[in-house]
């Protein structure tokens, strides 16, 4: 059986406009709307606060329970349903930092016992102080950028044999991290200044494949961030580990296509080199497809089944090897075309 | 090419065979004796998103041990003073850095800095502008001492809360510290998590004071607090209405005695009123402390402070020798029990304050587990048929190699101790998905090579040597991206880590190594001429 037949040739290149508007579109969304959202959607992990998950005994509702918790002052907490239907499952999110959070869960207990009797259970209580929230989102973001990091080493040196080049990389990237933090920069900013350094750095340092693999993997993480936003998800530690889990996937399917590339060049030589990227892609489109298949499959077998507390982990992956599938096609590859023209040897040839 | 085939497969069946024999303890609730004493007996360990329990991340209130220390220092100075003969006007403590000390006459000076140079080593003294005529001098801590101080602040709190938690009854507690004062703390199972907040946020600092009969209260609350006093309050709820009652008392600052003398805490019952009470034994220092204060205040009242509360304020009948007191208050048996297990293990150094608690019930965790292995079991299945039918023959072979890939996960789990947790049995889930990559990519490979007018067996060997390059290039990098995650990752996320980077080492040697026997065995041993794939 198979669905791809061999020798198909369709032309994913020369629809790279296409693909570009459309991930530009995608991007600038997500801009927008986290600008107008006011940054992202954090959670208890990161902004600090307390969540409580609670099980009621009949079908409640949640300005019930916002009213409940009324009587200990928790009435601003934001209280909704939660995983499968029936099973009277409620998430409770205070955000309070200025108080004691250390005693809100008991509170809340308190109170529901009192308004709706002792059947009330509770489930889970996640309670993160202030300073911890701020710890967590400032590694959260340098473990996605060391992430990011490691693999342009790994990708210049395995693809262009640019192993020094990319130490050298690594080197002044951190060095400029170093004094950046020694200023005192905001983290946030930090790890822009430093993604945009290191993009800076493959481009003028001519290492194209690693510049072509981030640029798809920066898409792929914006947009997954932007679908966050749009269906108002929290983000949380897990789902950074899923952002993380994007990135490799990702940069799996990035890699095997220009592997593919790398090899067909060697091959071809005299093929122009847009032929010859288009000719890698279908190669390797059977592949691309069956392999998002089986991981489709068994990430929607979580999103449905694996209950409330990992469901947003599984959307997370879910839209992230949509849109990896995606990109490693459409955004990568072409990428690495447009540097080839621009800056590459074929350009300087024609000078 | 036989001799080596048969090497081959006896590698493979020998790493079966551990994934086997590691799997075995987690299977079963007991292995046999003999058996634990030759063969592995580490389990794979649930999380505490999975089994429930609690995690927490107390910070020690580091400063504060250097206040206590630098209060004790005026104490002690204060002594020595009186021995050296040389007065003062006052000495203080200022802030964490040091003390501030104003002298009577200035000829005691040099007596003075001898005194600091021969008894305070940690302190180095600088002079002040003079005040009206008097000198005044600053002791200014030592960097060193202070870091010294803290850095023995936390372990002594992570000793004390260790005994504190051993006590209580947790089995396999977690207990350690990280950075920035802080100590980590799992306790998997527990089932009152309140009471074990309690227990281990709670200071324990054990003071006898006694009361200042001869000023009255109403006087010092009105501000006019009588030199060397202060006022604690005795707190009661009613256990009707749960309203708290707040008596004040007017105590003297001095502490006659601290509960660094005590030996032993245990819980008795009251014959009279059947109430639980915490019978306290002092050390031979103490006892002796306990009976002279107990002697010189005979018919005063002496204030049990716990934690700047008091805790009950009785009249001293007699002197009491032989060094055992007793707490007494409206406890219940549980909150009696846990009294005595921090007055036993002692107080710590310094306040600690929860800045992180997370806590799952049981039953929350159990239908996690559930939940993550239905979805599991499903999307495998799937998954496997899929295989099946694309690759025909082919595809049962990748599938053996998945299943065997869930047992490495599992097996590694074991081997290193490594704990499950919910985003772990995702990372499994996902290694299902993508483990069937490798093999995906040798059988395009392989297609490819047959499409050229190859032999199945010429085929084979192209196929798997050309997809390698890719193989290893794909799982290397996600290999990189678990392990930055897993360096970044606490709990949940770092099982997820694990599970993630075992699934593909596991992957990598299924696929290339595993498959590769099986194809060989067939197509150059028994020479199969047709290939399904």
């Amino acid at each position: 059986m198979q669905f791809i037949k061999p020798g198909i040739n369709i032309n994913f290149i020369g629809k790279r406009n296409i693909a570009f508007t459309l991930s530009s579109l995608m991007i600038l969304a997500t801009i927008v709307l986290l600008v107008w959202r006011g940054g992202p959607n954090y959670g208890v992990d990161f902004s600090g606060g307390v969540l409580v998950q609670v099980k009621m005994a009949q079908k409640t509702s949640p300005l019930e329970i916002k009213k409940a918790l009324g009587a200990v002052n928790l009435d601003d907490s934001i209280v909704q349903e939660f995983g499968e239907a029936g099973q009277f499952e409620y998430l409770i999110r205070i955000r309070k930092t200025k108080v004691e959070l250390s005693t809100l869960g008991d509170r809340v207990e308190q109170a529901l016992k009192t308004a709706f009797g002792n059947k009330v259970e509770i489930r889970r209580v996640e309670m993160v102080g202030p300073k911890v929230g701020k710890d967590l989102r400032q590694k959260a973001l340098f473990a996605i950028f060391y992430s990011i990091l490691f693999i342009a080493i790994y990708i210049s040196g395995r693809f262009e044999m640019k192993w020094l080049m990319s130490i050298i990389m690594a080197i002044s990237l951190a060095f400029v991290v170093y004094i950046a933090s020694e200023i005192g920069i905001s983290v946030t900013w930090l790890i822009l200044i430093a993604l945009i350094v290191t993009l800076a750095f493959c481009f003028f340092l001519n290492l194209k494949y690693a510049l072509g693999a981030i640029i798809a993997i920066i898409h792929d993480v914006v947009i997954t961030l932007g679908f966050f936003a749009l269906t108002e998800r929290e983000l949380s530690l897990s789902i950074i580990a899923a952002f993380l889990t994007i990135v490799g996937y990702s940069l799996n399917d990035t890699i095997i296509v220009f592997d593919r590339i790398r090899e067909n060049l060697r091959r071809f030589r005299r093929k122009p080199f847009e032929e010859t990227m288009n000719q890698s892609i279908n190669e390797t489109l059977s592949r691309t497809i069956l392999t998002s298949g089986t991981t489709l499959i068994v990430i929607i077998a979580l999103f449905i089944l694996g209950g409330g507390v990992i469901h947003d982990f599984a959307f997370a992956l879910l839209v992230g090897v949509l849109v990896g599938t995606y990109s490693s096609i459409f955004v990568a590859s072409p990428i690495l075309l447009i540097w080839e023209g621009k800056f590459g040897k074929k350009a300087q040839k024609k000078m | 090419m036989s001799k080596s085939l048969t090497w081959r497969g006896a590698i493979a069946l020998f790493a079966v065979l551990a994934a086997l024999v590691y799997l075995v303890p987690s299977i079963t609730d007991e292995v046999p004796v003999w058996w634990s004493s030759i063969l592995p007996k580490d389990k794979i360990h649930l999380g505490l998103d999975l089994q429930g329990g609690m995690h927490l991340v107390l910070e020690v209130q580091a400063q504060k041990a250097i206040e206590s220390h630098l209060e004790r220092v005026v104490d002690e100075m204060k002594g020595d003073l009186r021995k050296d003969k040389i007065r003062y006007i006052s000495l203080k403590r200022k802030g964490l850095d040091g003390v501030m000390i104003t002298l009577m006459r200035l000829k005691d000076e040099t007596v003075f800095r001898d005194m600091v140079a021969a008894g305070y080593p940690d302190f180095s003294v600088e002079s002040m502008p003079e005040q009206h005529g008097k000198p005044v001098f600053q002791l200014v801590l030592d960097p060193n001492a202070k870091t010294h101080i803290m850095k023995m602040a936390l372990e002594q709190a992570l000793e004390t809360i260790r005994n504190r938690v051993d006590q209580f009854g947790v089995s396999e507690p977690d207990i350690r510290p990280q950075e920035n004062h802080r100590l980590l703390i799992q306790l998997p199972g527990i089932k009152d998590p309140k009471r074990a907040v309690a227990l281990i946020g709670k200071t324990a600092l054990l003071e006898f004071k006694l009361v200042d009969e001869e000023n009255s209260v109403e006087e010092a609350l009105k501000g006019n607090i009588p030199p060397g006093d202060e006022i604690l309050y005795q707190v009661s709820v009613d256990p009707k209405t749960g309203h708290e009652r707040k008596t004040p008392y007017l105590l003297k600052k001095r502490t006659a005695l601290t509960g660094e003398y005590l030996t032993d805490a245990r819980v008795q019952i009251d014959s009279r009123y059947n109430e639980p009470y915490v019978s306290i034994s002092f050390d031979a220092r103490g006892a002796r402390l306990f009976e002279q204060v107990t002697g010189q205040n005979i018919k005063k009242r002496l204030a049990i402070v716990l934690d700047g509360k008091i805790n009950s304020a009785p009249v001293i009948q007699d002197k009491i020798s032989g060094g055992k007191a007793q707490i007494t208050g409206r406890y219940t048996t549980d909150e009696a029990r846990d009294l005595a297990i921090v007055l036993r293990a002692g107080a710590l150094p310094a306040p600690v304050k929860i800045i992180e608690e997370r806590t799952v019930g049981p039953s929350l965790g159990k239908d996690s587990i559930e939940k993550g292995f239905k979805s599991m079991l499903i999307g495998g299945i799937i998954v496997i048929l899929f295989m099946m039918i694309y690759y025909g023959f082919s595809g049962v072979i990748a599938d053996l190699a998945l299943l065997l890939n869930i047992l490495f996960i599992m097996a590694g789990l074991a081997f290193f101790s490594a704990t499950l947790t919910l985003p772990g049995i995702a990372g499994i889930i996902l290694t299902i998905g993508m483990s069937v990559d490798a093999n995906v990519l040798i059988f395009e490979r392989i297609r490819e090579e047959i499409r050229l007018g190859k032999t199945p067996r010429t085929a084979i060997d192209g196929g798997y040597s050309k997809a390698l390059v890719t193989i290893l290039d794909a799982q290397l990098t996600t290999l990189i991206v678990a392990l930055v995650l897993f360096q970044f990752g606490t709990g949940p996320v770092r099982g997820f880590a694990v599970t993630l980077s075992i699934g593909i080492i596991a992957s990598l040697f299924t696929a290339i190594f595993l498959t590769r026997i099986i194809f060989d065995y067939l197509y150059v041993k028994r020479n199969m001429k047709k290939l399904s794939i």
